[in-house]
């Protein structure tokens, strides 16, 4: 019977018929879970308009993708994508199905594992195929809990699909395979309209001149011992130099000092740039659980007991004031040689 | 208007420590609060009270401690408390806690159910979801304000890239953020009062469930392993001129080819 529940399933998020980077990074991690099982990869695309973005899914990595193309999802609505993803699980019985843990997978994931009655792991750092205690090979997700505290390794042994929300900025996107063949499947609900109890209103988005840090490659991030918005000037001038971007502890965001959208952290941005320079950061778990994975963190700090230095590659005692205007200069003379 | 706010217990988690030995939490000494996304939601209740009139009730599912947590309810203005507090909800995830509470929620009689988005120990932001599912009524989360109609409720939610406005008809399930509604402070009197009352407390039996899906029982997902976050190892720390910093930090971006 459980040989019944078959294939990786990755829910392709997307805004306003944009695909979230996160569901290239589904992608990716789906392929070293199928290729475990010896299964395939399958992307679920809603949208309204959205079936020409189903060529895209599969050169990032999906074998096929189911396509539900219909107006009713337009617009990101629980009640609407529960009823259309309840029934591609009822249809295609998926073995795993992944979400990125945002605010639309977050909200949708519950309420449709709720509704066919099935496990899921909530913001998973990490997802592999092991051998389970009898030599089967089963689904392990491991996430953060208790504030980033614990690490736990989650199971549902029995329930199927095995489903989990991932947290975005963790798993590795595949390089594009240009003309990559695959299948597109179209999926038609019934909708039940009855149950359509919320009606969008109104979308402001965001400032966009907030560009997203999680896609830097190079960010330059300050605390509280940056002060103000004359010290991450500072900071600017040095990421400006190197092509990168700046960001911000949470200090600095309640103070009103930098804008939410730039926060690194377990309640802001997860980030692994190649290099995150923490300026004036005491390194508070909560900030370490957003910015650890980095590929090469560099920390100046005043206090050389600051908890940011057991997690940097190079740490550095001393006055980011002095430090960092002079960083500048120096970058921008190697630069021109 | 009859308000229910589901709200949890929680180990205060800035101040927890991992045994490093063992790999398990330190709980000795961690304070226990009210869940701040719950308290966020108690307060949005609280104010509907005042703007709105309303009956506002707190529910909560877990062990006899959680009394204290509720009798604060009672002294920041709710009106009515209830403790779901029974061995056989032990060992619940969150399709078994959502169950529980739904069938708790289900005796009573209500307008509006308001959840905290996210509990700071378990950390899923599962539960409410879940709940609104097994009650068949809508929900909305990530919420920061919300205003009742005369058929429903318009609110607002927070996403990444944008804020949303939305209108529900009828009742709903509203999970909320803590920074958007910054909780009242008990009073004297709300104290004193709080300590006079009754918190009911409610065993398996008086709710609307079946038994076997309760608890350990009724979840689908099991703790594998928990595990201190590794840390990785760490580099060196250099206390030197500014001069020989920068001249060491350029070498090392150059080795690492970031510049
Ligand atoms: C539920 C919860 C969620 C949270 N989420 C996040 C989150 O997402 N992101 C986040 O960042 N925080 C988060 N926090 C807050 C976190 O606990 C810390 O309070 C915060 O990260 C501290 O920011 P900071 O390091 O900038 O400030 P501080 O801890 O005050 O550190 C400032 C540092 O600057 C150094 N310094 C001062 N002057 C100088 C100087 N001239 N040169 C060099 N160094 C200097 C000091 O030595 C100190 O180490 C969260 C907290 C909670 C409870
Ligand atoms: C380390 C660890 C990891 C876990 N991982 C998972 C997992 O991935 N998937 C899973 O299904 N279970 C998991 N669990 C079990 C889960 O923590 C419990 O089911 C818990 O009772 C509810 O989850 P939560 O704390 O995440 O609540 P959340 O879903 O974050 O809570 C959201 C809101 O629901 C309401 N609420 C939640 N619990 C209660 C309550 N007891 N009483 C009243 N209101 C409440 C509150 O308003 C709260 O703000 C895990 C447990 C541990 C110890």
């Amino acid at each position: 019977m459980e040989n019944e529940y078959k294939n990786v399933y990755v829910f392709a998020e997307q805004r306003n018929g944009v695909i979230q980077n996160v569901a290239y990074e589904l992608l990716g991690k789906a392929n070293d879970l199928a290729a475990e099982l010896g299964q395939k990869v399958i992307a679920l695309l809603l949208g309204d308009g959205i079936t020409d973005k189903a060529q895209d899914l599969i050169e990032m990595g999906a074998d096929e993708v189911v396509v539900v193309d219909r107006p009713e999802l337009k617009d990101y609505l629980t009640e609407q994508y529960t009823q259309a993803m309840s029934q591609i699980i009822d249809h295609c019985h998926p073995r795993i199905v992944l979400f990125g843990a945002t605010t639309i997978g977050r909200d949708l994931a519950p309420r449709l594992a709720c509704r066919v009655k099935s496990g899921l792991v909530a913001d998973c750092t990490k997802l592999t195929i092991e051998p389970d205690k009898d030599g089967n090979l089963d689904f392990f997700s491991t996430r953060p809990a208790f504030g980033g505290n614990l690490m736990a390794t989650i199971v549902c042994p029995t329930s199927r699909p095995q489903m989990s929300t991932v947290r975005p900025g963790v798993m590795q996107k595949r390089t594009r395979e240009v003309g990559r063949k695959g299948v597109i499947q179209p999926f038609t609900p019934t909708f039940d309209p009855s149950k359509f109890k919320v009606r969008l209103l109104e979308t402001k988005m965001n400032d966009n001149k907030v560009a997203d840090i999680s896609n830097a490659k190079i960010l330059i991030s300050g605390g509280r011992g940056v002060h103000d918005k004359e010290g991450f000037a500072k900071l600017q001038a040095l990421a400006d130099v190197m092509g990168g971007m700046v960001s911000s502890s949470r200090a600095m965001v309640d103070a009103g000092v930098m804008d939410h959208a730039y926060q690194v952290g377990q309640t802001g941005k997860t980030v692994r740039p190649n290099l995150y320079m923490a300026c004036g950061i005491s390194g508070a778990i909560q900030h370490l659980a957003g910015m650890e994975e980095s590929h090469y963190i560099v920390a100046i700090n005043k206090d050389k007991y600051a908890p940011i230095f057991s997690v940097a590659d190079l740490g550095i005692v001393g006055d980011l004031h002095k430090i960092v205007p002079m960083l500048t200069e120096r970058i921008k003379k190697e630069l021109e040689k | 208007m009859n308000i229910i706010v589901c709200v949890k217990q929680v180990p205060d988690t800035t101040e927890i420590k991992i045994d490093p030995v063992k790999g398990t939490l330190i709980r000795d000494g961690v304070p226990s609060i009210m869940n701040p996304d719950d308290k966020g939601g108690l307060e949005l209740a609280l104010r509907m009270k005042e703007t709105e009139g309303a009956t506002v009730t707190v529910v909560s599912m877990g062990p006899p401690q959680a009394d204290r947590m509720l009798r604060e309810a009672l002294a920041m203005g709710a009106d009515r408390a209830i403790l779901l507090s029974d061995r056989r909800f032990a060992g619940a995830d969150t399709l078994a806690t959502s169950y529980a509470l739904a069938g708790c929620i289900r005796t009573l009689d209500y307008d509006l159910i308001i959840a905290g988005r996210q509990a700071i120990d378990g950390d899923t932001a599962q539960v409410a979801p879940e709940m609104a599912q097994h009650l068949d009524l809508p929900q909305v989360s990530y919420v920061i304000d919300a205003k009742k109609t005369a058929n429903g409720f318009i609110v607002k939610k927070e996403n990444e890239d944008c804020v949303q406005t939305l209108e529900v008809e009828g009742k709903c399930v509203l999970t909320v953020l803590a920074s958007a509604f910054k909780a009242r402070y008990m009073t004297v009197e709300g104290i004193i009062d709080a300590y006079k009352r009754e918190v009911e407390v409610w065993t398996a039996d008086q709710i609307d469930v079946e038994e076997e899906k309760l608890g350990l029982k009724g979840s689908p997902t099991k703790v594998h392993k928990s595990f201190p976050k590794a840390l990785k190892e760490p580099g060196e720390v250099f206390e030197l001129s500014e001069e020989e910093a920068v001249e060491l930090i350029v070498s090392r971006l150059k080795e690492k080819h970031i510049i």
